[in-house]
């Protein structure tokens, strides 16, 4: 069955292809339909890879597809690689990207670029399948690069909406409606910055290893051992930059939020449950390096724990329903980043794949609401953000169904007992805990609070959302005229809803199938003993979570739309803080980004331009020569030489006029005699002197 | 076989005829003609020699001399054509124009 | 008969037909215009079918020179030996196949801008083919030289002619620089056939053994000519005057071409004849090429002018071009040459592009475009996917030279140090910045500007001119393996010469 491995790509090209050439002509239900079945053929041939594995001693099959890159010593094949961890990313990104598709179909129902959504839409399976299915470096890199193509061009899907934010007027003059495609640029620039990182890693790989193949990178760090350390922990810190790109990690996580602009699918598919998981998994995949260096190790986990921190913090003042997701999921991202850097390189995965679900879950649920209020909006013709939270409010009995799945997606991610939240989240406080508390480790112990400190902020932003959205009045004339989505965006919700709720059998304490599975691509993939300490905890910081929530929004509710935040008197100016996102973008904004763009200007226009071009090259060379050449052709030449040679005309035409003008008589005759005396006296000399 | 001087001595007589015609006479045809006979002569020395050192050099040079006197002869008579019509002369003494 | 072998050698016709076709030109009606613009697209097409022979006859397992043509030339005394001398190897035969098929396109994306002026427009474009392919194919510096000089000619003509407003200063620009240089070549190739007693390179190249200390001077001057060619930073004042002056189909070979016979001389001249001084001057060469591909791509971000910005991206990515030949290594030199080919497609696609909205708009200020994408989704898609190839996304062309050059650079021995590459790498970066921001202010936001809305999509002679470029773009980026196996054998034997095992048997 590990033949069948190449169709595991074969079926989203196809999809893309087929969209692409015949999109135009086919109406939505077959678009739709071609989209859904190329993603639903590689989550099939997922499957049977699964299987295969499963039935042949879970060896690691490679499927060599075609040469690619030879040159001299580099030797980079696409090739495949099934093995545990890879066949994993696979059924996620496939699964859940199934059900996204089918939600897609009738969320974007009625849109003008119907079709090229669903291109987008399977080019970004294609690439994510390139990144997670790749044997080498450099095909992640390809995947990896892809998907960051694919979330610029989803982002910016509706390129001609979406108002330039504040800091927008970067470039000149600010550009109408062009808020989405700049929050799509500085998706791809951010990530490009975390590539340049993932780049230089893989140079600094080939030359030491000699190979891009996992196999070999492996091999090499396996048999050199500690003496490699020093090796391992540069090329992990290279990595790291690129984790923190894709990944959303400080200091590069600026790019998710404004990533929200894209459609609420896209959202869900690549800013939630794959695309940003990509980070986690290339640290998985690299874990033979990361082990040999634990310095970076520790700033890994730090890097994960304090975005979850900070990001949590965060969600709690923002009123966009899916910018409170967005910065959740930056949030989350950090526990699993701070999880693989603890070693906890299951629970990293673990967390990964109830977080898929569960976020994917939250995401499309909050589509489901933005389609109501905006359904609403329509019908009574109000003018209102319908991604505002503010003029939502009392949508439970509206949209019974969404409000059902939203809270079994809000209670996962608040890591409430039995959900699937719960067990992951558990399994990485429980990894910091044994590395700060067993293995004595101060960095473990500040990851531990870090990291509980931002469950409980989860477990308050979500309440809070919870209650903002679905409990009270309605507070604006939409939320009122809201009403429930169509089955086929409801059906993905329960599927979801019901893997948010079961997803924590993966790694259930004293069973461990995800751990089972995962040992057999790397032998130090383990998962961590529970804990029953760590749980209680948890536990009780979820439940404070929801109960401080439940108090402050709840029993207090907002009335109006505009009213003050009800966390508000209690923080105050620290609100106003959070509220405005750490200012890390303001941040950049004065750091880099203005900086840059006087600096470019400057060196293109006063540099280049004034000095170099117009400055040196016309003035002082082009001038400078004419300047010569007139030199030369004035006082030089008309004065000296000229003058030198009028003389000596002169001197001739005296001379010539006189005496030698008579010789010219104008008779032929006159002249050929001439001649004639000429050849003469030639012979004459030539015969005298030969005599 | 006649011996190659004779051809010279041929050769010199007709060239002297020709300068001399070139000196002394005023119409500009004649002149030409003469030009013409010097020419000849020259070609019958290439001739002459041509065969003495049996080498084919000179027939070829005199081919080449028949080629530009040809073409000169197409340039002079054009002039003298131009002349005529001009001066209604081609009588070369009332021709001095280029006087200094 | 040996005359008739001469004349139906392949690489003969190839570089000869484009002149061909120019004397036939010369000889019909100028008021036919369009029996002009046929005749010059079949003459380039033609010549293309021809370079497609010669590939077909090119054994790519042979490192040295193949299809030779060698005749006596001008021979003078016992010192002067030069010959005409034309050969083909692995270090040409990419730029020759890119020639030739850029010719065609260009002209044929000039059929309904040219409308002056059609006959010598079409016959100044075909000598400056034969001109190109003659630099690349000819293996005599002096047969080189005079190449080298020829092209200029046309290509003044070209900007001079039928370019903008400022025209007269760009072509005398591009002219007087390009001279500046190759007169200081000029002294270079005297002084290797007087002292080294050939002209011929193949021998300069396998005799070797000019003293080190002379090979710097020698260098220097070939230097000089090839590095205003490229340009290589900070010699590239030029550059975008001529750019924005030229015609359409001008920019596109002179981008396309042109520049890449200043690479190609850097590889052919002075890596393979003075292998001591390139060593010695790598590390000034790298840095110079370093500071051109962020200097390059920091000053195309704020441009306003669309070609002059993608003149400057020029800059900015020959730069890499330059870095990848002076890592004096296989990956770097590979990955070289294969971006010489690349920035050709991908460059010459962009002006092709920028052109087709100026014949609709008549002008390149971004600010007067902006959701462009809307009314014309064809032309968006496909200047998508030339800006992608540009900046070097994975899976099209643009990156596999572009990894291969800096994976070369970073562990380049004669380099001996990762900096060059960890700065150039922030030249990927920052095209991304400047390619994507043209493209939104092109083509994404609403359009404000009424003049751009009702504009016609892409006809089907555009698309039929880029459509080309596009295969190729994704073939090198998917599948480029046949491609280095062209130029392997050749150039893996001279980064040989330059790894330590070559150097001790040198």
């Amino acid at each position: 069955m590990f033949e069948l491995a190449p169709l595991v790509l074969a079926f989203p090209i196809a999809g893309v292809l087929l969209n692409l050439l015949f999109g135009r002509y086919l109406n939505e239900r077959w678009i739709s339909i071609i989209g859904v079945a190329a993603v639903g053929g590689a989550f099939g041939v997922a499957v049977l890879q699964a299987l295969a594995l499963a039935g042949s001693g879970y060896h690691a099959h490679l499927a060599l597809l075609a040469n690619w890159i030879e040159v001299g010593q580099l030797q980079a094949p696409w090739q495949l690689r099934v093995d545990t961890l890879s066949v994993t990313m696979m059924l996620l990104v496939t699964g859940v990207g199934m059900l996204i598709h089918i939600y897609a179909s009738g969320y974007m129902h009625g849109d003008a670029r119907f079709a090229r959504f669903f291109i987008y839409l399977n080019l970004f399976i294609t690439a994510m399948l390139v990144l997670v299915g790749g044997d080498n470096y450099l095909m992640l890199f390809v995947g990896w690069e892809g998907v960051g193509l694919c979330s610029f061009l989803l982002i910016g899907f509706w390129y001609d909406a979406g108002e330039p934010s504040a800091s927008a007027r970067v470039g000149g003059e600010p550009q109408a409606g062009a808020g989405n495609a700049r929050a799509g640029r500085k998706a791809f620039v951010v990530n490009r910055i975390g590539d340049f990182g993932l780049l230089l890693a893989m140079f600094m790989i080939f030359w030491r290893v000699g190979s891009l193949q996992f196999d070999a990178v492996a091999d090499y760090f396996s048999v050199q051992g500690a003496a490699a350390g020093g090796l391992a922990t540069v090329i992990t810190l290279l990595l790291l930059v690129g984790v923190c790109g894709k990944s959303a990690q400080i200091p590069l996580f600026v790019w998710l939020p404004d990533a929200m602009a894209g459609p609420t699918p896209v959202s869900a598919l690549i800013h939630a449950a794959t695309m940003v998981t990509a980070g986690i998994y290339l640290v998985a995949r690299s874990a033979v390096m990361f082990e040999l260096a634990p310095v970076s190790q520790m700033v890994v986990a730090l890097v994960g724990a304090t975005t979850a921190f900070m990001a949590g913090t965060i969600a709690l003042a923002q009123y966009d329903i899916k910018r409170v997701l967005a910065y959740s999921t930056i949030s989350q991202l950090g526990f699993m980043v701070a999880a693989v850097g603890l070693g906890g390189y299951v629970a990293g995965m673990f967390h990964l794949l109830t977080h898929a679900f569960f976020k994917a879950l939250l995401f499309l649920s909050a589509g489901s609401v933005i389609h109501g209020v905006e359904h609403g909006a329509h019908a009574t013709h109000a003018h209102v953000d319908v991604q505002d939270m503010r003029v939502m409010g009392g949508l439970r009995s509206k949209m019974p169904v969404t409000f059902w799945v939203y809270l079994i997606g809000a209670l996962a991610l608040a890591g409430v007992f039995p959900l699937a939240g719960f067990w992951s989240k558990d399994e990485i406080l429980a990894d910091a805990w044994h590395v700060g508390m067993v293995e004595g480790h101060w960095h473990g112990v500040l990851v531990y609070v870090l990291l509980a400190l931002a469950a409980l902020s989860t477990a308050l932003y979500m309440t809070r959302q919870i209650i903002l959205v679905f409990f009270g009045a309605p507070r604006s004339e939409a939320a009122a005229h809201a009403h429930e989505s169509a089955p086929l965006m409801t059906a993905p919700l329960v599927v979801l809803a019901l893997l948010s709720v079961l997803g924590g059998l993966l790694n259930l304490p004293g069973w461990h199938a995800l751990g089972t599975w995962l040992e057999h691509t790397h032998e130090f993939f383990q998962t961590g003993a529970f804990n029953a300490l760590v749980a209680g905890i948890s536990t009780l910081v979820a439940l404070a979570g929801i109960g401080l929530g439940y108090r402050v929004y709840f029993l207090a509710p907002r009335t109006t739309a505009d009213a003050a935040d009800a966390l508000q008197p209690a923080l105050g100016p620290m609100f106003g803080f959070l509220r405005g996102k750490w200012f890390v973008d303001e941040l950049y904004d004065a750091v880099i980004v203005r900086p840059f763009e006087r600096g470019a200007r400057s060196l293109a226009f006063a540099l280049d331009w004034n000095f170099w071009h117009d400055g040196f090259h016309n003035s002082v060379l082009a001038a400078g020569f004419r300047m010569l050449a007139a030199f030369l052709s004035g006082p030089v030449d008309k004065t000296v030489i000229d003058r030198l040679f009028d003389a000596l005309a002169g001197a001739v035409r005296v001379v010539g006029s006189r005496n030698l003008q008579r010789l010219q008589t104008g008779y032929v005759r006159n002249y050929a005699l001439g001649v004639v005396l000429g050849v003469v006296a030639v012979m004459g000399y030539f015969v005298s002197r030969s005599i | 076989m006649i011996p190659v001087n004779y051809y010279l001595a041929l050769s010199a007589v007709l060239f002297g005829i020709g300068a001399l015609g070139v000196l002394v006479r005023r119409n500009a045809l004649v002149i030409f003609m003469s030009i013409e006979l010097m020419l000849n002569a020259a070609n019958v020395a290439f001739v002459a020699f041509s065969r003495q050192f049996g080498e084919l050099d000179g027939q070829i040079m005199v081919l080449f001399v028949l080629t530009v006197a040809a073409a000169e002869v197409a340039v002079g008579l054009a002039m003298i054509v131009a002349i005529f019509r001009t001066r209604a002369s081609i009588n070369v003494d009332e021709l001095n124009l280029l006087r200094g | 008969m040996e005359i008739l072998n001469f004349l139906s050698s392949t690489l003969l016709l190839v570089v000869f037909f484009p002149l061909l076709g120019a004397v036939v030109l010369l000889f019909i009606n100028r008021e036919q215009k369009d029996l002009i613009r046929w005749l010059a697209v079949v003459f380039s097409l033609a010549t293309f079918a021809l370079s497609l022979v010669m590939l077909a006859q090119f054994d790519a397992r042979v490192p040295g020179e193949q299809l030779t043509v060698v005749v006596p030339w001008i021979q003078v005394g016992s010192s002067w030996n030069i010959n005409f001398h034309l050969g083909l190897d692995g270090m040409s035969i990419l730029l020759v196949l890119l020639t030739t098929l850029l010719t065609p396109i260009a002209i044929f994306s000039s059929w309904t801008a040219i409308q002056e002026r059609v006959k010598e427009y079409m016959i100044f474009f075909l000598m400056l083919e034969t001109g190109m392919l003659g630099v690349f194919l000819s293996l005599d510096l002096f047969l080189f030289y005079i190449f080298w000089e020829f092209t200029l000619v046309p290509m003044y003509f070209l900007i001079g002619i039928w370019g903008g407003s400022n025209r007269i200063y760009a072509a005398l620009k591009f002219f007087l620089y390009t001279m500046a240089g190759s007169i200081l070549m000029l002294v270079a190739i005297l002084w290797l056939g007087i002292y080294q007693g050939t002209f011929s390179v193949p021998e300069l190249a396998a005799r070797g053994g000019i003293d080190p200390g002379m090979q710097r001077w020698l260098f220097l001057a070939f230097a000089a000519a090839f590095a205003i060619k490229v340009p290589m930073w900070p010699l590239h004042s030029w550059l975008p005057d001529a750019h924005v002056e030229a015609p359409t189909a001008g920019s596109v070979i002179l981008a396309g071409v042109l520049l890449k016979l200043g690479t190609y001389g850097f590889l052919r001249f002075n890596l393979a004849l003075f292998p001591d001084a390139s060593l010695y001057f790598a590390p000034l060469m790298a840095t110079l090429a370093v500071i051109g591909i962020v200097y390059g791509a920091i000053v195309s971000y704020p441009q306003r002018d669309v070609k002059k910005l993608v003149a400057y991206s020029s800059v900015s990515h020959l730069g890499f071009v330059m870095l990848g030949l002076f890592a004096l290594n296989t990956q770097g030199i590979q990955g070289a040459v294969l971006q010489m080919v690349n920035h050709g497609l991908s460059t010459g696609a962009l002006f092709l592009l920028v052109g087709m909205i100026y014949e609709r708009r008549h002008t390149r200020d971004l600010g007067e475009f902006g959701g462009l994408w809307t009314g014309m989704p064809v032309y968006g898609t496909l200047m998508l996917i030339v800006v992608l190839s540009s900046m070097g996304l994975p899976g099209l062309n643009g990156f596999v030279g572009e990894f291969t050059i800096l994976l070369g650079a970073f562990g380049s021995e004669a380099l001996a140090s990762p900096v060059y590459t960890i700065v150039a790498a922030f030249g990927v970066i920052l095209a991304a910045i400047y390619l994507l921001w043209m493209f939104q202010k092109m083509f994404l936001g609403q359009i404000t500007n009424p003049k751009n809305e009702n504009l016609p999509d892409l006809n089907w002679r555009e698309v039929l001119v880029l459509v080309p470029l596009l295969v190729l773009i994704f073939w090198i980026g998917l599948y480029p393996q046949p491609f280095f196996n062209l130029i392997q054998s050749s150039v893996g034997d001279l980064a040989n010469s330059f790894s330590a095992a070559g150097i001790a048997a040198r």
